[in-house]
């Protein structure tokens, strides 16, 4: 007789990994399906997912949006309204591989669009907050369509499965880019689906995430007071939102931002002997207190030129960070980073609520 | 010493086939593999590579050496044996811990020695040789804890809220301490002659494992912390 949930242990608890070329060197996505290898029981093949930068650089002046479809006329559907916005430059299915391990696939595509001018001038908006718009428009009103990755020069790539199998799913030796991060699921609230896998994308972030937000649905109903729309059942859905919100919309820095979602206790910003590092926690602490994310989670957060690994402020989930030459390496285990750099250095692990911080050089062309 | 080569084994394989043997083995190659000696009651393990969480969970008297670093949940739940990390090591290390010892030449992450504890004759202890994270000894019960600061002197011995929620066991820290703020429910004091004789035996086995001068060791203030009893914790869920 097949165990019941509760006679059998899981060892589980999501997985997430990462890599960056400080030189802008592209890097196959194929390292980042190895990394997940050894923790590979972190996940229990509800989701996995990836996401890479610098991936599209022939199409790097267009948004890339890849979309989820339950039909083809859902498809047809949405590419009409699409058209109503956006010039498409070029179009296609995602190319997969069939796997018996990856089922009960949508349809897969992408566009490279960029929004038309015109339009834009009615509607007063600048270029991103009509694609933010749009995103939000077609997850929340087009039954059958997501929209799961919305930047730049930059793809996300998810599923159903255990993030080895998404990986190969997707040909992702196919594609070369300066950073990747990747996740492998466990889901313990919500349904795993498509949708629902990680990486969560707007625009050119992306977030992975480990852990399990308690203040998510007072997260939720802040960030919708802006327009954002949280519709795909899982809690990381949200920090996606907060970032681009706070980063774009409010212009923080990602310091700051990361003092907004994982600030310091009252009793440490008390005790801080830099008054003005001191002030400023108190000013975002005092403006953001409804974007304060508690719970335990290990995130990092892909965008334009760089990362950010960062822990809650109790750090109720392990992250590591290792350094090779040009490459800079997160991952939820060590063995994470050592299956696929064995001779990493400066393996340390940051404090709860530090960001760490990694970007490309500048004057690197991406 | 017989060897097993853990490349393509998962965790159930490489454990299944360590309960087969009854020899002193080193195993080559781990990466990531979890519950490695799991319950082990005796002979040597010999690790090379990054062993995976709960090393040693629930140890019953085995010796585990590993070469390198060591994940999160070092010895959890141990109960006799010892463990000794030649790197560092991951969050919360000795996770409930009832006996035995861990040697880490290197740092701890965040709750190092959480719930902690002893009764009669069972007494776990654990030897850090660099700093401690935040938490360490979070709602320690009994046992010995000792954080050396020894790798990184211009680090502090040891992050943020230590100790919370202590009531039982001791500490002791290689420093003066007075850059770090405990809670009021544990007294903090300098170490005297006769609290250092406590932990002079593990002293001497660490300074043996990792090839360092129990005098240098010794050269220095200690700060020994005890949960004040006067003023037990209570109201610790509310009121925050």
């Amino acid at each position: 007789m097949r165990p019941k949930e509760g006679q059998v242990r899981i060892p589980s608890g999501c997985a997430i990994a990462a890599v960056i070329s400080r030189d802008g060197n592209r890097m196959s996505g194929e390292g980042m399906i190895h990394a997940m290898e050894p923790m590979h029981d972190r996940s229990n093949g509800l989701g996995g997912g990836f996401a890479g930068y610098g991936i599209y650089p022939e199409y790097k002046d267009f948004y890339a949006l890849h979309l989820f479809f339950d039909s083809r006329d859902t498809r047809k559907a949405c590419e009409a309204f699409l058209k109503t916005g956006f010039e498409i430059c070029h179009s296609e299915r995602i190319p997969t591989r069939k796997l018996p391990a990856i089922t009960d696939e949508p349809i897969i595509w992408r566009y490279f669009v960029a929004p038309l001018q015109s339009v834009l001038r009615d509607l007063q908006l600048d270029e991103k907050e009509f694609v933010v718009r749009t995103v939000m428009r077609i997850n929340t009103e087009m039954k059958g369509a997501y929209v799961f990755s919305s930047g730049k020069n930059m793809g996300t790539f998810k599923a159903v499965g255990f993030p080895e199998d998404v990986g190969v799913y997707y040909q992702l030796e196919e594609y070369a880019g300066y950073a990747w991060t990747a996740h492998g699921r466990y889901p313990t609230n919500t349904p795993g689906w498509w949708g629902g896998a990680h990486p969560f994308a707007l625009l050119d972030y992306s977030v992975v995430h480990n852990g399990e937000i308690s203040s998510y649905d007072a997260n939720r109903r802040y960030i919708e007071m802006f327009g954002y729309q949280c519709t795909l059942q899982t809690d990381t859905e949200v920090i996606t939102y907060i970032m681009d919100y706070l980063l774009r919309r409010q212009g923080l820095t990602l310091n700051e931002a990361a003092g907004v979602i994982a600030a310091p206790f009252w009793e440490t910003i008390d005790r801080k002997t830099d008054l003005v590092d001191k002030e400023k926690h108190i000013y975002l602490r005092t403006l953001f207190p409804s974007l304060l994310i508690t719970g335990p989670f290990s995130i990092v957060l892909g965008f334009e030129g760089g990362l950010m690994a960062l822990n809650d402020r109790l750090k109720l989930r392990s992250m590591v960070v290792g350094e090779k030459d040009d490459r800079v390496y997160i991952a939820s285990e060590e063995a994470a980073i050592r299956r696929i750099e064995p001779d990493v250095e400066n393996v340390w692990s940051p404090a709860g609520g530090e960001p760490v911080v990694i970007r490309v050089k500048e004057g690197v062309q991406l | 010493m017989k060897q097993i080569d853990a490349k393509e084994l998962d965790f159930r394989t490489l454990n299944e086939r360590l309960r087969q043997e009854t020899d002193d083995i080193e195993i080559l190659n781990c990466c990531g593999q979890r519950f490695i000696g799991a319950g082990l009651s005796d002979r040597k393990l010999l690790l090379r590579g990054t062993p995976g969480n709960a090393l040693g969970a629930y140890l019953n008297g085995a010796e585990i050496t590993v070469g390198g670093n060591a994940q999160d949940a070092v010895g959890d739940t141990m109960n006799a044996g010892k463990i000794i990390i030649h790197g560092d090591v991951g969050d919360a290390a000795g996770y409930a811990m009832r006996g035995g010892t861990i040697f880490v030449k290197g740092s701890a992450g965040y709750r190092a020695g959480i719930h902690m504890k002893a009764y009669q004759d069972k007494i776990p202890q654990m030897v850090i040789g660099g700093a401690a994270g935040s938490f360490l000894g979070e709602y320690q019960a009994g046992g010995v804890i000792v954080v050396l600061g020894l790798e990184e002197p211009d680090r502090r011995i040891v992050g943020n809220f230590p100790c919370t929620g202590m009531h039982g066991g001791k500490l002791f820290l290689r420093s003066r301490c007075e850059d770090v703020r405990f809670p009021e429910q544990a007294t903090a004091r300098p170490a005297t002659k006769q609290d250092l004789k406590e932990i002079h035996n593990i002293l001497l086995d660490y300074c043996a494992f990792f090839a360092y001068d129990i005098n240098k060791i010794l050269d220095a203030p200690f700060t020994v912390v005890t949960p004040d009893t006067a003023n037990p914790y209570r109201r610790m869920y509310v009121e925050n």
